[in-house]
Formats: C-alpha cells, sequence, structure tokens
C-alpha cells in the first residue's frame, strides 16, 4: 500500500514522511489516505469510503461576501485533514485541533461543512456530494476526538531525533536550576521531600520549596486542610525582597473549621521573610464564589485564625465563565458583515478583555506587593491550578526579567503550569472528556502577556509569533510538554522516552520568535515591569482570533520588515567583516606582488602567484531588501465594501494564507 | 483694536501648571496677544509652554479659598490645568484668555502677525498650483481643458478660479449647468486614472425640484466623460430618503431617465452635528481613566466614531472600486459638494494613486480636495471636541478623513512617505495655527483676505528639509498599487496618536518606534558600507590583476 501512495501524490508522500518518518511507511502511520477506490481498507478505525475521489470541493473564503472560493481535493491522513487547491497550495489541519465539525443543510453546490479549530481557524468546505461530506464528517469526528493518550499525535510524532537527543531535549528546562537561579535553598527555604513519591499530592510536582520551619507533620496536616491536598509552596522568591510567592488551593475551611498546622504553615511563610512579617493572602476569585464554597466544606481564610495577613479578593471569574466568555467573543468575531457597534458590543457583552483585565490587575497588585513591599503573597483560587497558575506566573513575569527572555518563559511554563498542575489534557480537551472540563485559561495567560509586550515593546526577547506558537502546539499534541494533566500523570505515560519535547524544536527556529526591538537593558534585573491597566489600554488580539483570516490583517507587516532587517543587519555586518579581512588580504599580497615586481625584472620565470580573484565582481548588492517589501495591493474582493454593487461579485483568485500555524507546525 | 485692552493681567507668579503624566511645575504665566506662555525656572529644569489662544477650545475657572484654578481644553484636546494665586488675577487671567481665544475677525488671528525666523526657501502660497496638475494630466489625455470660467469667482463663489472640465463642454454651458446645481458647484475633474482612462468628478446635488427639472448641459458634461458603451456610476452620500427629500426644498439626484448611462448609489455618510457630537463623546471617552472595561467599551460604541470611519473607508472604496475594477466614471456628490464629497474623493485618491501617498502629493491632495475645492475649514473647525456652545457648523470632517488616510497606513505601513506625525501636524493646525493655510472658508474668502501676501503658508515651513525629515516614513518604499484596505471592525483601531495622546504615557512606545527606525537607518548604513568595500575590493582586484599581467 505505502508503494501505492507514494507514487499517487507528491504533497501525500511528504505527509506520509513528515509523520512516519523516513522510509518506514507503514499502513499504522498512513491510514486511509485519501477517498479513492484505490485505496486499501484502513486499519485503525472504519472509514465508510464514498465511491469517488472528493474532488472539486470548495473552500470558502469565511468573511468574503462574494462567494468567493478555491476549488480542491480533500485528503485524509492518520493526523492531518489536507486541501490541495488547483494551484497546488496546501491547507493542513490537524486532527487533534479539530474543536468541533458541523455538517450544514444541503445546498444547490453541495454540502457545507464547517470545521472549527482550536486554534481559532475556521474552514468552510463545500462537498459536492452529500454522501462525500457525510463520510469525511463521520470520519473527522472519529479522528478528532482521542480516546487514550497513547493515540495522541506525540506517541507517533518521530522529528528524526536519536534517542540521546532526545534526552537531551527533555534536559532542557530543568527547574531545580531555575530554584537555584531564584536563590533557593536558602536559610529560610529549603527542598521537601514529602511529595517524593506523590503521596500528599497527586497534582504537585515531587520537588518542592518550604519554609525551613514547615516540618514534615506541618505539611501532612496543611495538605489535609486542603482541597486535593495542594498545600502552600514556593512558586518564586524573589532574592532582593527576600519575599516569596506561594501558591495552594482553597482552604476546607467550611464555615467555622481551622487548621492548627496549616495556620503553622501560613506563619512559617511570613517568618520566612526576614523584611515584612506580613503577608498577603490573595483569592484570585470572585467573593461570592468564595463564599459558596463555605457551604459545601471548603472556603477561604478567616483573617481572625491566621496571624500576620491581610486576605484579599480579586475576582477573577471560574473556568465556566470563561468558557462562554471565549465562546461569546468567538461568535461575535465570525460574524459575516459585522459593524462596529456590534462588534464593539459583541465585545463588551463577551466579557472577554474584562476577564484579561482582571487577571493582569492581580497579578499588578501581586507585583507590587512582593516590589513594593516586600511582603510575601500567598495565592490560590479553588483547586490552585487555573487562575493560581495565571496570577502567580504573570506575577513573576513582571518582577523578573528573566521570564521575558526566550528561555526564561519556557521556564516559567513547566514551572507554574506544567509542574503545579495546571490540567492542560481537561482544559484543552486532549482526550474525549467532559466539555465542562475545557477553559481557555492558558490562552488567557498568553494573551495577559500578549498585552504586556505591547506596552512594553523592547522588554521582552520574544515576539507574539511565539506566544502564538506556544499556543498553537499547547492543542496540537504533537510534543509531550503539555500532554496529561499533572506530572504523575506524565511520568506514568512515560513521555520523556515516548515523545519529544516542544522546548528544543522552538529553540532550533529561535530566530523566528526573536522581538527585533528587544533591549536587554530595558529593565535591569528584578525591576518591576508596571503596566498601565486602564481598559484603553487592552485590545482584541487579532493576531490570534483571526490569525488565519488574511483578509483582516495589515497587507504589509512592519514586524515582518523589521525581523528581516534587523535578520539582515547581521548578515551584512558579516559581510563586512568578511570583505574587510579580504581587502586586508589583498593589500598584503599586492606589497608582496610589488615586491616580486622587482625581483621579476631580474628573474623573468613566471611567478606562481596567480590565485583566482577571491571575490566576484560587483554582486548586486542584497537581494534580500526586494524579498523583504513585498508590497501587495491585496485584494477588493477580500474586503465587504462590494455588498452595494452586484454586478461587482466577478471572481477574483483567492489566497489562503499559510503562513503561520498548521503548514508551519507540521515540520 | 489693541490686544492690551483685553490682556487685564498680562503675568502672574507662582503659578502651578498641571499636566497629566508630568509633574506639577510652579512658574511664570504671561499673557501675549496670541500667546499663554508659562516659563518655570527651577536650577534643574527650565521649561516653557507657548499656547496659542486660538489653539483654546474652552476654560473653566475653579475657586479653592483665593486659589483660582482654570482649566484649559485646547483643540488639540490636551488639558492643563493653572492654579494661580488671587482670586483677582484668576478671574483677570480667565476672561483674557476667553476674549483672546474668541476673537471675531480673522484678521487678528495669529497668522496675520507670525513673522517666520526660519528662511522661505519656497512659497508654499504657489507649491501646488492647478495649471501644474492640467500639465501632468495634458502629458496623457487631451480629452480635458482648463476653464477659467470661474475668474473672480463670478460663477462659483466657493470654487477656485481655474478647474478642471470635459474638452467638449464650453464656458457657456458650464454657465448654465452652475445653474443646475446647488452653490453652483458643477461637475468638475477631481481625480484621472491613468491606467484606464476613468474619471471621477464631484459636484452638488442637482437642482431637479419636485417636478424633475433637467439640465440638457448638465447631463452633457456628465455624459462626456464616458467612454462610448461604458456606464458610470453616481455616488450620492446621503441615503435615498433624504435625496428624495432633498427635491422639496429644490435639490434632488440625477433621475436614471435622463442620465440613462448612469447607475446610482447611495452611500450614507454622515454629517455636522452628528459627527460632532460624535467627537465629542470619543473624546469624553478617552479622557475618563476610571472606566472599566465594559463602559469604557460601550462608551466607545456609543460614540459610532469608528462607525463613520467604516462608512467613510467604505464609500471612498466603493468609488475606487468602480474606477479601478469596473473601469466606470464616477461622479460623487452629496448635498452641498463640500464635506462627505470631498472625503470620498480625496480617500479614493489615496487608494488608486500613489504619488497622493508621497509627502509632495499628500499636500497636493489636500489643497487640490480640500482647500480649493472649498471645504469650510473656517466654520468646521472653529471648535473641536471641548466646545460648549452648539453651534451648527462645526464638524470634524477633515479629522476624519486624516484618520481614515491613518487607518489606510497602518495596513500598508510601507506605502505611504509620511508618518502618522505629519497627519497630527495636519490635524493642530487645521484648527489652530500660526500660518495662514487653512484660515477661511474657500478660495474666495482667501483672496479677499489677500491671505498669500499677508500670512504664511504652512506648506513654506513643513517642506524645508529640516522639517521633513521629522514626518518622513523610514518604511516608506514606492508602492505603485492601488492599495484595498479591510473595513473589518476587527481591522480598524482608534487613533491612538490623537485620541490617547494626552492621556497616556507613551515613552515606551515612542522609544520603539526609534529602535525601528535605528534599525532602518542602520540597515542602510550597512548597506551602503557593504558597497563601498566591494567596490574597494574589485578595484584591488583589478589593479592586481593589471600588476601581474602587466609587463
Amino acid at each position: 500500500m505505502s508503494v501505492l501512495i507514494q507514487g499517487r501524490n507528491a504533497a501525500l508522500r511528504k505527509a506520509a514522511l513528515l509523520h512516519g518518518g523516513e522510509g518506514n511507511l507503514t499502513c499504522q502511520d498512513f491510514v486511509g489516505c485519501y477517498w479513492s477506490k484505490a485505496v486499501a481498507v484502513p486499519v485503525h478505525f472504519s472509514l465508510a469510503w464514498g465511491s469517488a475521489v472528493p474532488e472539486q470541493v470548495k473552500l470558502l473564503d469565511r468573511f468574503s461576501t462574494s462567494n468567493k472560493s478555491l476549488t480542491g481535493t480533500l485528503y485524509l491522513t492518520a493526523t492531518h485533514l489536507l486541501f490541495i487547491d488547483s494551484s497546488q497550495r496546501e491547507t493542513w489541519i490537524l486532527h487533534h485541533h479539530i474543536a468541533a465539525v458541523e455538517k450544514l443543510p444541503l445546498t444547490t453546490s453541495g454540502c457545507p461543512l464547517v470545521i472549527q479549530c482550536k486554534n481559532f481557524r475556521i474552514v468552510h468546505f463545500v462537498v459536492p456530494r452529500e454522501r462525500d461530506c457525510h463520510d469525511i464528517y463521520n470520519s473527522l469526528l472519529q479522528l478528532s476526538r482521542t480516546a487514550k493518550y497513547e493515540e495522541l499525535y506525540a506517541f507517533s510524532y518521530n522529528p528524526k531525533q536519536n534517542e540521546s537527543e532526545q534526552v537531551k531535549g527533555w534536559q532542557l528546562i530543568d527547574l531545580a536550576e531555575e530554584y537555584k537561579r531564584m536563590g533557593v535553598p536558602n536559610d529560610y527555604w529549603q527542598l521537601s521531600d514529602a511529595n517524593r513519591d506523590y503521596k500528599i499530592c497527586e497534582t504537585y510536582p515531587r520537588e518542592l520549596y518550604v519554609p525551613r520551619t514547615a516540618s514534615k507533620p506541618i505539611i501532612v496536616g496543611s495538605s489535609k486542610f486542603r482541597s486535593k491536598g495542594r498545600f502552600p509552596v514556593l512558586s518564586y522568591y524573589h532574592k532582593n525582597k527576600e519575599a516569596a510567592i506561594c501558591r495552594c488551593s482553597q482552604p476546607l475551611s467550611g464555615f467555622s473549621a481551622r487548621c492548627l498546622e496549616d495556620e503553622h504553615m501560613l506563619q512559617a511563610i511570613s517568618k520566612a521573610n526576614p523584611s515584612n512579617r506580613y503577608m498577603y493572602v490573595m483569592d484570585t476569585r470572585p467573593k461570592l464564589n468564595a463564599m459558596a464554597n463555605r457551604a459545601a466544606g471548603k472556603g477561604y481564610e478567616n483573617e481572625d485564625n491566621y496571624s500576620n495577613i491581610r486576605f484579599q479578593f480579586v475576582g477573577i471569574e471560574n473556568i465556566h465563565v470563561m468558557r462562554s466568555s471565549l465562546q461569546k467573543l468567538l461568535e461575535v468575531s465570525g460574524t459575516r458583515g459585522l459593524s462596529v457597534n456590534d462588534f464593539l458590543s459583541g465585545l463588551e457583552n463577551s466579557g472577554w478583555l474584562r476577564h484579561i483585565k482582571a487577571v493582569l490587575d492581580a497579578a499588578v497588585f501581586l507585583a507590587k506587593a512582593i516590589a513594593v513591599e516586600s511582603a510575601s503573597v500567598l495565592v490560590h483560587c479553588s483547586d490552585g491550578w487555573d487562575r493560581t497558575s495565571q496570577v502567580c506566573s504573570l506575577g513573576a513575569l513582571l518582577l523578573d526579567s528573566y521570564y521575558r527572555t526566550i528561555k526564561g518563559f519556557m521556564v516559567l511554563i513547566e514551572k507554574d503550569w506544567i509542574s503545579f498542575g495546571h490540567k492542560f489534557s481537561d482544559r484543552c480537551c486532549q482526550l474525549d472528556g467532559d466539555p465542562k472540563e475545557i477553559s481557555p485559561v492558558f490562552t488567557q495567560f498568553l494573551e495577559s502577556v500578549w498585552n504586556l509586550t505591547e506596552q512594553f515593546p523592547q522588554a521582552f526577547e520574544y515576539n507574539e509569533a511565539f506566544l502564538l506558537q506556544i499556543h498553537e502546539h499547547v492543542h496540537s499534541c504533537q510534543f509531550g510538554n503539555f500532554l496529561g494533566n499533572c506530572q504523575k500523570e506524565r511520568e506514568e505515560l512515560k513521555l520523556k522516552e515516548k515523545t519529544y519535547s516542544l522546548w528544543p524544536f522552538l529553540l532550533s527556529e529561535q530566530k523566528k520568535y526573536q522581538n527585533p526591538l528587544y533591549n536587554p537593558d530595558f529593565s535591569p534585573e528584578l525591576t518591576l515591569l508596571e503596566p498601565n491597566t486602564v481598559s484603553f489600554n487592552f485590545k482584541f488580539w487579532r493576531n490570534m482570533y483571526h490569525q488565519f483570516d488574511r483578509s483582516m490583517h495589515p497587507r504589509q507587516s512592519v514586524f515582518n520588515l523589521i525581523m528581516n532587517t534587523s535578520e539582515q543587519n547581521k548578515q551584512l555586518e558579516e559581510d563586512i567583516k568578511e570583505l574587510e579581512a579580504k581587502i586586508k588580504q589583498r593589500n598584503r599580497r599586492s606589497d608582496v606582488v610589488l615586491v616580486k615586481e622587482q625581483e621579476r625584472t631580474a628573474d623573468p620565470a613566471p611567478v606562481a602567484l596567480k590565485s583566482p580573484p577571491c571575490f566576484q565582481k560587483e554582486q548586486p548588492p542584497m537581494p534580500v531588501n526586494d524579498a523583504v517589501r513585498t508590497i501587495e495591493g491585496s485584494n477588493t474582493a477580500d474586503n465587504r465594501y462590494s455588498e452595494l454593487v452586484s454586478e461587482f461579485s466577478k471572481a477574483e483568485p483567492a489566497v489562503v494564507s499559510l503562513e503561520y500555524g498548521v503548514a508551519r507546525m507540521t515540520c | 483694536m489693541e490686544f492690551a485692552e483685553l490682556i487685564k493681567t498680562p503675568r502672574a507668579d507662582n503659578v502651578v501648571l498641571h499636566r497629566p503624566f508630568h509633574l506639577a511645575v510652579e512658574g511664570t504665566l504671561c499673557l501675549t496677544g496670541h500667546h499663554l506662555i508659562f516659563s518655570s525656572r527651577r536650577k534643574d529644569n527650565t521649561e516653557e509652554l507657548w499656547l496659542l489662544h486660538s489653539n483654546i477650545d474652552s476654560i473653566e475657572k475653579r475657586f479653592v479659598g483665593s486659589l483660582g484654578t482654570i482649566v484649559i481644553r485646547c483643540k488639540d484636546l490636551r488639558i492643563i490645568q493653572l492654579d494661580i494665586p488671587g482670586m483677582e488675577e484668576c478671574l483677570n487671567i480667565a476672561s483674557s484668555i476667553e476674549a483672546l481665544s474668541t476673537l471675531d475677525s480673522v484678521t487678528l488671528m495669529y497668522p496675520f502677525f507670525y513673522r517666520p525666523m526660519f528662511e522661505v526657501l519656497e512659497d508654499g502660497w504657489s507649491s501646488f498650483l492647478l495649471e501644474q496638475e492640467f500639465e501632468l494630466l495634458s502629458s496623457v489625455t487631451n480629452e480635458w481643458r482648463l476653464s477659467c470660467v470661474n475668474k473672480e469667482f463670478s460663477v462659483c463663489p466657493s470654487y477656485p478660479p481655474l478647474v478642471i472640465v470635459p474638452k467638449s463642454v464650453d464656458d457657456e454651458a458650464l454657465r448654465k449647468v452652475a445653474l443646475f446645481r446647488q452653490g453652483s458647484r458643477f461637475p468638475v475633474l477631481s481625480y484621472y486614472h491613468k491606467k484606464n482612462g476613468m474619471a471621477m468628478m464631484r459636484s452638488s446635488q442637482p437642482l431637479t425640484g419636485t417636478n424633475g427639472r433637467r439640465c440638457k448641459e448638465d447631463e452633457k458634461l456628465v455624459n462626456a466623460t464616458l467612454r462610448s458603451g461604458r456606464r458610470g456610476f453616481v455616488i450620492d452620500t446621503r441615503p435615498l430618503t433624504v435625496a428624495q427629500q432633498a427635491r422639496a426644498k429644490g435639490g434632488g439626484f440625477e433621475q436614471e431617465v435622463h442620465y440613462p448611462q448612469w447607475r446610482r448609489i447611495h452611500k450614507y455618510i454622515e454629517r455636522f452635528n452628528i459627527l460632532q457630537e460624535s467627537f465629542i463623546k470619543l473624546v469624553e471617552a478617552c479622557n475618563d481613566q476610571s472606566h472599566n472595561m465594559d463602559r469604557w467599551l460601550s462608551k466607545l460604541e456609543a460614540s459610532n466614531w469608528l462607525t463613520h470611519i467604516k462608512e467613510l473607508l467604505t464609500a471612498a472604496c466603493l468609488a475606487a472600486q468602480c474606477i479601478d475594477r469596473e473601469g466606470a466614471s464616477v461622479l460623487v456628490h452629496g448635498s452641498e459638494g463640500t464635506d462627505s464629497t470631498l472625503q470620498v474623493t480625496s480617500l479614493a485618491q489615496i487608494i488608486l494613486d500613489p504619488r497622493c501617498r508621497t509627502i509632495r502629493g499628500f499636500e497636493a491632495l489636500v489643497v487640490r480636495e480640500w482647500l480649493q475645492a472649498g471645504h469650510p475649514f473656517q466654520q468646521r473647525c472653529a471648535q473641536s471636541a471641548y466646545s460648549n456652545s452648539k453651534q451648527k457648523w462645526e464638524a470634524p470632517v477633515f479629522l476624519l478623513f486624516l484618520e481614515c488616510v491613518w487607518q489606510i497606513h497602518r495596513q500598508f505601513p510601507c506605502s505611504f512617505e509620511f508618518n502618522e506625525h505629519f497627519l497630527i501636524l495636519l490635524f493642530e493646525h487645521a484648527y489652530a495655527s500660526q500660518f495662514g493655510t487653512f484660515l477661511g472658508n474657500n478660495e474666495s474668502e482667501r483672496a479677499k483676505l489677500k491671505l498669500p501676501q499677508k500670512t504664511m503658508s504652512l506648506w513654506s515651513w513643513v517642506n524645508r528639509p529640516e522639517e521633513l525629515s521629522r514626518f518622513q516614513n523610514p518604511l516608506y518604499e514606492a508602492n505603485s498599487l492601488v492599495i484595498w484596505p479591510s473595513v473589518a471592525p476587527q481591522s480598524l483601531q482608534l487613533w491612538e496618536g490623537v485620541f490617547l495622546r494626552w492621556n497616556r504615557t507613551s515613552r515606551f512606545l515612542e522609544e520603539a518606534e526609534e529602535e525601528r527606525i535605528n534599525i532602518i537607518k542602520y540597515n542602510k548604513e550597512l548597506q551602503a558600507k557593504v558597497n563601498a568595500l566591494r567596490r574597494q575590493l574589485a578595484e584591488l582586484e583589478t589593479d592586481g590583476q593589471v600588476q601581474e599581467d602587466g609587463p
């Protein structure tokens, strides 16, 4: 079968190579390649094969009013849905990225199929035959729902690395090293072995840092008083202020319950800070939610029971509110022929920007408590893996410029999100599971960071593409990092042996993610970044939510231009060095020639000094500049002002961008 | 009149100046005939603030004990506060400022007193003459002629003395057409699309009235722009109902029966007081930092400002599309043809004509399509967003145009020779200026005021190399294509450079912009160096060869 496929289509061959690795194309790697009579029976699942190839499939532009479309053929691989249009352009959609498939009522031109992706791509196909459409629909439904981790892409993805490279890749981010960088262990903080075997808390990592004065019985006692056993531990240590960000889950206080060990634990944290004995306890939930939790035997800290704490609610909504907020946002932004006022009122009604502001406001509060008051802060929400992760990581990002570097950002995500058990699998719906567990908590974190990069264009080593690429891979399940819900689960899945880490892959193409405006001296280490969180500073993140809707974006990108120019500058600097060396060499040589000349008058024997000229004459000055400034006139049909004149519906050649995302992530 | 009469207290000491995002400064306040001058002479920092009285939109005074406070709101949207000790001083100063910032007579305005400190290299008053424009046109087509039917402004008071009209229509016919169009604004050439020979004309509404009056000469004039067998589009900037109602007042629109080769499109663009209200609401929303997210978004929405931007851009794109894509000629008008008409025709040219995206070309566009075309700047820009008095002539028509240009600029940041600061400069000078360029409502008024003789032109100043360099876009690379902007709400943005300019610290953004410019500059230096080194090396090589191969 493999031979048959290889001979058939170059793109498919590429697909096979991409996912199966070189030379070992097997049925398992390449299931039910495309709807054709000639193809063998699929292996992993039963596809209802149509009798004809779904050619003449139309890919509609999501926003165009002129019904323009691309015509092409749909193919299905084990991992991707592939659309190749008549001019051989490819659109790749990873099955894991598919959030929803919808079959719309039959129209005269065929059966419409709408696919919504987790990276906010929406594709709208029209399949000529209803039967084909139905087959594709069913296949995609099956393929996009995975029941077991082992079926995820990461377990079959093979980037042609050997075992030691794989191991090295996983060692790239070392959290022990990170805590050392922060300055722990030290006189006040130590590594605890209490959770070495995940006995105290299954969703925490094995290595946890706690105050030296917190003995094991205190830890055990405190963990029993905290939801899911998530007792207070160190998340970030600020060496200059000697203050700490700690995190935990809500206390099981109910209306009146107390726990001495937990009170001791908090006291230990405040005592571990010699600069300020008061500490803040930030409950990131709205007060009402926290109070409601008391009825279920959970709740929040009673200031009377804990000494030296200042208790504070910050009012970030829960995962369900966030999920429906994003849903509303996408509904609005996906509307065709949207008016400005519908957009703005939709944006307002979705509450999305309000939530982003709430998250960032909380982070600013946290960072200021540390930087200004030198006070330690304990952060929690309900279970301490969603809002707590957002606030702790953003707070640290504001406090420590290391996290504004590419490597530092990876460390931050590994620490506050992955190791502390943000439930990536549930929140991103990696496996077919409870839809109520899905929530864009991590997306909000990235969006908050993006907002900061907008306010401080020179403070970050990474650019927007980096954030988008991470978002892409949190959902792609191509790398092992984000699989599962906690470290224990990841160990059981043997991810480090069976899958690859995303970080070395991102580092290998670091150039793409570098911010050309980055100024390492922008904020000296450990100076606070103070964003202005006034409402008008928060903007709709077009490059995230319309990443694939080319017509929405500026036709010329200042960012790309600056990126390329800055890249080119480096090259030119090299060229100058090289040229100067050659000129020096030349000058020396011509001195030699002069000497030889004099000798030659005496000795007419030919001199063997005729080395070929080391430089071709007048090369054209760097063609790159032309390539950089690709100027487009764009297309009227991309826009939306044509509805007034019906005769204007001339077919225009349409373009679908493959620049970001799908195409790239498969390499 | 002596300004001294109006200045009751010319000077006050120990005045404290408050500005958002700046520390309060103590200093001396002086009033002159045209300026409010605040200077502080602290050891570490000497600061002076010069504010044109004509830039002051409104002032408000408050008292706490004997300490008076004056809040000054400017036409460029900045707000400053002055604490003045002594109730009498404060009252005097406030009333002086009020009087000086609301002078009735144009000839008392600062441009008539301003003496430039720079050397005039080129007189801006004669930088952009229609003759030059026509010369360019005649090099590509001979279908048009320059008519001086409006010499002495005798036919149309709001038109310039020279206009470009179809060659086949004589001055006699033009006079007749003028009687058939409101304010005598007969159809004239606005833009000629070299690529396909299509023309964009502008006029005011035809005076058809209720009984469907027609004018053969008007029909002939309008049809003269059509190629045989081709159709044209009339873009009426009013909705159909408004155009129909206009008939009752003697106005109207081109009826199909009389203009069979033309198709009418009604593309509504808001005007006058609605725009002004929208402007006021937007500025109000932007100035309140305490708004929570929902309130901010709903205020932004309620202002409708971005809706106007979208509608205007859409109309301009539509006109451009008719010309470039449909290969049809276009006639644009609303009622008077002095506001929305000009917005559409000038924006369509930005989209279609690469020349309008250069500094010089953009200046020419502003002169041709706004100043000479008779946009009543003096009426429209008399007050800005802080005006209390409800006069009905003010409207941010020109600002909307500038913002639309900015929106297109955002989407094609490499296709414009000028930068955002240039657009902001024009906004400022349209409202308050030391130059005479934007005074008066049309060319006829400017001639009567003898502005070219008595005042300095903005272009004389701005086109000097040292000034120009501030307005150049380092990313500019001439783009000969038609540029179609996206008008999706997701693609439009609030013009922060104008509306949030005084409401936030933009230090980090400015530094980043500087860094961008540095990267581009550095690139040019490196390119030059590489080329020089290559040449040097090549020379060395040929020399070497000569020496080696030599006798």
